[in-house]
């Protein structure tokens, strides 16, 4: 029983080759005479950017990720970090990018291609200490890692100037521990023209994400995983950032033509943090209910960028930056500015802001009710999320909870999950349309 | 005075209570040793460290996922029982994500009439985090002045430089009383000693401290000699009933690297005329916080030293369950103990210790330990 007409995303192609392109850049970096480095999905991405055109990252979430989609290579990591004497309550995709480095196995195929230097940043307990391990593993990789944790952003605290300083001051530092541990010569322009990317990228990002508000909605949660994933993988990525104002013009052109993501769509949900990776299917499940998980703040703001204004309670774009830096100073200056403003790194400082933000979305994009993964493979988005659970079941919308790991497939079970969906479902009131 | 340090680990309520009836001051609980203690005693505040009972509770489970750690956990429910009632003000150094979130949701739903969160930088081997945390200290000193109505000045913070230094020495040395062969205190009385040091008045305790330092350990003999000298370290640790079960063994814990510990008191302030910059370099210089600790591993000859300088013939890593840092740390802590012949045993707490099973495992460590002198 379709209510509306849907269609295959034209340039998902594109965005399978674009993904697929990074990781075997990774791993061929140092036949075309490239280097390489390692580092988060929230790091600042453009400053590496700074040392030529050949250099190329591997960032560990989308990574960890990828891993855990593989069940047997993500059961044989988690195993060979275990046996090296990690915890196994440790974040998911740390523990299969160390496994992967013990196993000497890139997911992708061949040995694990070995960094050149570790370019991270520090907001969750695990971020910095993540690589103090891999430096370890691999025998001393230099690495250097930037603080960001300085406290909330407007509108729920205030970046002072000293907060910016704190900031932009190790950024500065960092590029010239770049050009001492690389030998090469630092290029402003690139480094420019990098941030000017990345700005592009998230800010873009946020606005595919907003089109999600119509009635159909013209993108599901599962694919949303799978574009999102490139401002993971290098944000200041020209060829990212052109892919999203592609994206966004397919998108608008949908929501234009009411083109569905979800033909027989009656109801329509949010998640949270990150999904079992290994276990998608459960968001096909849904389908069955005509149900559609729209996103989330996690697929919004992990690399999004958004203004809330508490007042009316919007979530908006943020929008991009007056005009380009011209100074290595003032691109980073900006960037620090541009990132300390992440949906995403709010929480870490009150489950409350985030219960706003999630409150915010549950109202402006019509939805019915919230599925929250109390996710065991990541206690950095898992941070008050119970606290969520009861702000924003008090503002009035249902909630479902699910336990699992993102990345360990071990801590998921499909078929209590689907049950819980199934009792979800009829107190949301909402019966099958599909087999 | 020593059974003083007992008294007061049983009685924190009761005393913090008596203290506002008899000073008419404002009591400010506080999350994480980061907490810039010396700001608040420079305000008349009375510094009172959050910590949990050790008792099974039932009233957390809306609000803390049960992966985060017992710790974070046991001290939510001290709020939510009302246990802690008489708090004015509640703040947070920024640590780990723990107990952050212990933090926000009693702020949310127990707010006392002050409430305050300061970002502790974590990049404490930057240059930069040193003026960085200057500025925060600043708006903090600002946000205290408010709340109490009363201006801070260079005198009243040189008075809670004064007083918080005073104490850390006498902490030190009655520390320093437990490197001699036959310790003149058990482990239990010790961590009596630190645990109460972190929400009884600085003066009081400082003199209890030194009373007992002058009157009663001088040539005190508990026969202690002949005992395993260990140290314990990991995460946050004040279970008075382990450390008790682990000196039953014929042990003697003779130091530590806990925050509830010897972390807490270990450097000074060194004062200069920029009285915040003074502050702000001792939270940055002194012995970090496995949250800290990165890029440079700098615990592990921290913790080398303690266990050189106390002369211990092995180290029981103490773990609260799920304490992802700690966690983080375990291999690299065990290798390094390992390589100067001291060696580990590792357990991880709950709330409540499995005292039976663990005592199983101290006998047979103290047991190895014990063979490796007799062969």
């Amino acid at each position: 029983m379709a209510n509306y007409p849907t269609e295959t995303l034209l340039s998902w192609s594109k965005a399978k080759e674009i993904r697929e392109t990074y990781y075997k850049n990774y791993a061929a970096a140092h036949d075309k005479g490239g280097i390489r480095w390692v580092g988060g999905a929230w790091t600042f991405d453009a400053v590496p950017a700074g040392l030529g055109g050949n250099v190329y990252s591997l960032t560990s979430e989308p990574y960890g990720a990828s891993c855990a989609f593989n069940k047997d290579f993500s059961t044989r990591a988690m195993e060979a970090a275990e046996t090296a004497g990690y915890a196994r309550d440790l974040c998911a995709y740390m523990r299969n990018y160390w496994g992967s480095i013990l196993m000497d196995e890139y997911a992708f195929g061949g040995p694990f291609p070995k960094p050149d230097f570790i370019w991270q940043d520090h907001i969750c307990c695990s971020h910095a200490k993540w690589y103090q391990v891999v430096s370890e593993l691999e025998g001393g990789i230099p690495m250097f890692c930037v603080d960001v944790a300085v406290g909330p952003a407007e509108p729920f605290g205030t970046l002072t100037d000293s907060k910016i300083d704190y900031v932009t001051g190790q950024i500065l530092d960092g590029i010239e521990w770049l050009e001492k541990t690389t030998g090469r010569t630092y290029d402003d322009e690139l480094f420019i023209e990098a941030c000017w990317n990345d700005f592009r990228s998230t800010s873009r990002w946020a606005q595919v994400c907003e089109l999600n508000k119509a009635v159909p909605a013209p993108l599901d949660e599962k694919t949303m995983y799978s574009l999102y994933v490139l401002a993971t993988l290098q944000k200041s990525w020209g060829v990212v950032a052109d892919y999203y104002d592609e994206l966004y013009d397919e998108v608008k052109d949908r929501v234009e033509r009411g083109i569905a993501a979800v033909p027989n769509e009656q109801a329509r949900v949010m998640s949270d943090t990150q999904p079992p990776w290994s276990a998608l299917k459960l968001f096909r499940y849904l389908e069955q209910y005509g149900v559609v998980s729209v996103g989330s703040l996690y697929t919004f703001g992990l690399e999004g960028m958004w203004d809330f204004d508490p007042a009316t309670g919007d979530l908006v774009p943020r929008p991009m930056p007056e005009k380009k830096p011209t100074t290595r100073e003032e691109a980073a200056r900006e960037l620090v500015r541009w990132h300390l403003h992440k949906p995403e790194y709010q929480h870490f400082y009150d489950c409350d802001y985030k219960s706003q933000m999630m409150v915010a979305i549950c109202k402006n994009w019509g939805l019915s009710g919230v599925m929250l993964h109390y996710n065991r493979g990541c206690e950095g988005l898992s941070l008050g999320i119970a606290e969520n659970r009861l702000a924003i079941q008090e503002a009035g919308y249902p909630v479902m909870t699910f336990e699992g790991n993102m990345g360990d497939e071990r801590e998921f079970d499909l078929g209590r999950t689907m049950q819980r969906v199934d009792a979800f479902m009829e107190t949301l009131g909402v019966k099958k349309v599909a087999a | 005075m020593i059974e003083m340090f007992e008294e007061w680990y049983k009685s924190r309520h009761e005393y913090a209570k008596e203290w506002k009836d008899k000073t008419g001051g404002k009591v400010m609980g506080f999350f994480c040793t980061y907490v810039p203690e010396e700001i608040l005693l420079a305000a008349n505040v009375l510094p009172v460290r959050i910590l949990g009972s050790h008792e099974p509770q039932n009233v957390t489970e809306p609000h803390i996922f049960g992966m985060y750690c017992p710790f974070c956990r046991d001290c939510l429910a001290q709020g939510l029982l009302g246990r802690y009632d008489y708090l004015d003000g509640m703040m947070i150094a920024q640590s780990c994500l723990h107990i952050r979130q212990a933090f926000t949701s009693w702020k949310k739903h127990m707010p006392p009439e002050f409430t305050y969160y300061l970002p502790m930088p974590h990049q404490v081997q930057s240059p930069r985090s040193i003026p960085f945390l200057r500025s925060e200290l600043e708006t903090f000193k600002g946000a205290v002045e408010q709340w109490v109505g009363k201006e801070i000045t260079d005198a009243d913070l040189d008075r809670g430089i004064e007083l918080m230094n005073a104490s850390r020495q006498a902490m030190r040395d009655l520390y320093d009383t437990r490197k001699s062969a036959n310790s003149p205190m058990t482990g239990l009385e010790a961590m009596y000693a630190a645990a109460s040091n972190q929400w009884i008045d600085k003066a009081e305790h400082t003199a209890a401290v030194r009373e007992a330092l002058a009157k009663e350990l001088v040539g005190r003999d508990l026969g202690l000699g002949d005992k395993t000298r260990l140290m314990i370290l990991g995460s946050e640790d004040d279970d008075t009933a382990f450390v008790n079960m682990v000196e039953g063994c014929g042990s003697v814990i003779v130091t530590d690297d806990h925050c509830t510990g010897s972390r807490y008191f270990w450097n000074q302030v060194e004062p200069e005329e920029d009285r915040l910059l003074a502050i702000a370099k001792r939270y940055i210089n002194r012995p970090a916080c496995p949250t800290k600790d990165w890029p440079q591993r700098t615990r592990l000859e921290h913790v080398r030293m303690l266990a050189q300088e106390w002369n211990v013939a092995g180290a029981i890593i103490i773990q609260q369950k799920f304490c992802d840092p700690h966690e983080l740390d375990i291999p690299e802590q065990r290798k390094s103990l390992g390589e100067i012949g001291v060696p580990t045993l590792f357990l991880e707490l709950d709330v409540t210790v499995p005292v039976g099973q663990f005592k199983i495992r101290v006998e047979a460590f103290l047991e190895m330990l014990a063979e490796e002198d007799l062969f």
